[in-house]
């Protein structure tokens, strides 16, 4: 049975990690290959990296970065952050990126989705979303957040997947940070709309939040920063809790 | 010397980065006579059949893969090539495998493609890989697969379907998940065909 994805995300400026990681057992926890394998070895079923350097450097930065985490790490991964246009993506997938993640781009040229998956296949293309709720309608917004769009979230994640996207990653603004649980009833309204399948992200704080993620929320995946980066959840007691509440999980 | 088959396919990196992982030479080409005269050889691939097939066909790889006598893996598109057709621009295949490969549809929430870590089940044809790696988990994405049949030596369910894993055929190995990113269990699976014979 295809079993729920566990997927730790790390954040990358000029090639190291940063917020906040607590780690034991690390020589360096900024090197992302040398973190990655460590949640490789924790059991973790796949790494998202996201580089937020914002020098015109990033591209190649970024290429090095995927070739080095390619060449040590026997898990897929997908890597993203500032990807503007096919020559981005080229980079990474002959550094040996799995996916690649978009947003604020397909959102300012949707046919930058449909030319990825062209060119690439659907399953390289991960279109990620960061969404917000008003007025009882989720808006999706770009740049991080800071700038509101007139693209429904519903609407605008159909479109990604017409467009050839091969899955969604959906971060709930609201819940980003709070530690309080997952935006189930948006991503099960989501996953009951998508025929592909939604990486659910922001708000894991514990355990049972994943529970809920995967069941009440319908996710095919959940993703998680800083409760992974501080300890505060350990991987393999999280896949434990899951088989033990009957949910499939790819054992440690 | 392992040779790894270059042409159009997508994401050939990480078989090449596996490779050295585990430490054994290889090289990654479209040199016939370098194919021809490899100890083995990995046909890897990410792609949509229609134009690779076209690719192999333009090239003439289409005929040499079906000769070679080495130990030959097929990998995610390079199983299903291996196989006789493709529902995916409904194309003929190489044809080392009689099997015929179909598109999966979604089906009481499974979502297509098929993405993420699955459980194999060996079948009694196993005569590759070990025990240990039987109800494993390995790394699948694809929206086709291959229908099981006598070459069948590991299934895989999804979309309420029973489907080939891994097929055997004389000198003929291939793998719908990825064994190049699953884990130990897949490095396990690699080494036990670089062991074939």
């Amino acid at each position: 049975m295809l079993a729920k994805r566990i997927i730790p995300c790390l954040d990358i400026k000029d090639g190291r990690t940063v917020k906040g990681v607590n780690f034991v057992n690390l020589r360096d926890a900024g090197d992302p290959v040398e973190l990655g394998a460590k949640y490789s070895l924790a059991g973790a079923d796949e790494l998202v990296f996201l580089d937020i350097t914002a020098t015109h450097e990033r591209r190649k930065t970024l290429a090095d970065l995927a070739r080095d985490i390619a060449r040590h790490l026997n898990i897929p991964f997908t890597i993203g952050g500032g990807i503007r246009e096919l020559a981005d993506v080229d980079a990474l997938l002959n550094a040996g990126a799995d996916k690649v993640s978009i947003n604020s781009a397909a959102v300012r040229r949707p046919a930058l989705i449909d030319e990825l998956a062209y060119g690439f296949g659907n399953q390289f293309v991960v279109v990620a979303i960061d969404a917000k709720e008003k007025d009882g309608e989720w808006y999706v917004y770009l740049n991080g957040g800071r700038v509101q769009t007139e693209h429904k979230l519903f609407d605008w994640a159909h479109e990604a997947q017409e467009r050839g996207a091969g899955e969604i990653l959906f971060t709930s603004m609201d819940h980003d940070g709070t530690k309080a649980g997952f935006a189930n009833a948006a991503l099960a309204a989501l996953s009951e709309r998508l025929s592909i399948p939604i990486i659910a992200s922001g708000g894991a704080g514990n355990k049972e939040h994943f529970a809920e993620v995967f069941t009440t929320g319908k996710a095919d995946a959940g993703l998680a920063a800083s409760i992974f980066h501080f300890g505060e959840v350990g991987i393999g007691e999280l896949k434990s809790y899951l088989a033990q509440e009957g949910i499939p999980v790819r054992p440690v | 010397m392992i040779a790894v088959i270059n042409y159009n396919a997508g994401n050939i990196r990480s078989v090449l980065y596996a490779l050295e992982r585990i430490g054994v030479e290889h090289i990654l080409t479209s040199d016939h006579d370098v194919i021809r005269s490899a100890e083995k050889v990995i046909f890897p691939g990410v792609g949509a059949a229609a134009s690779t097939m076209a690719h192999l066909n333009a090239t003439g790889l289409t005929m040499l893969i079906r000769n070679l006598e080495q130990p030959v893996f097929g990998i995610c598109v390079g199983m299903q090539l291996l196989c006789s057709h493709s529902e995916e621009g409904d194309v003929p295949c190489i044809g080392v495998f009689p099997e015929k490969v179909k598109r999966f549809r979604p089906n009481n929430g499974d979502k297509v493609p098929h993405m993420g870590w699955n459980n194999i089940r060996l079948t009694p044809e196993n005569d590759w890989v070990s025990d240990a790696v039987n109800e494993q988990y390995c790394y699948y994405v694809h929206s086709y697969y291959v229908e099981p049949g006598p070459h069948t030596v590991a299934t895989t369910e999804y979309c309420g379907i029973t489907y080939a894993a891994m097929l055997r055929k004389d000198n003929f190995y291939a793998a719908q998940f990825h064994p190049e990113k699953s884990a130990l269990v897949g490095e396990r699976i690699l080494r036990d065909f670089l062991a074939a014979q």
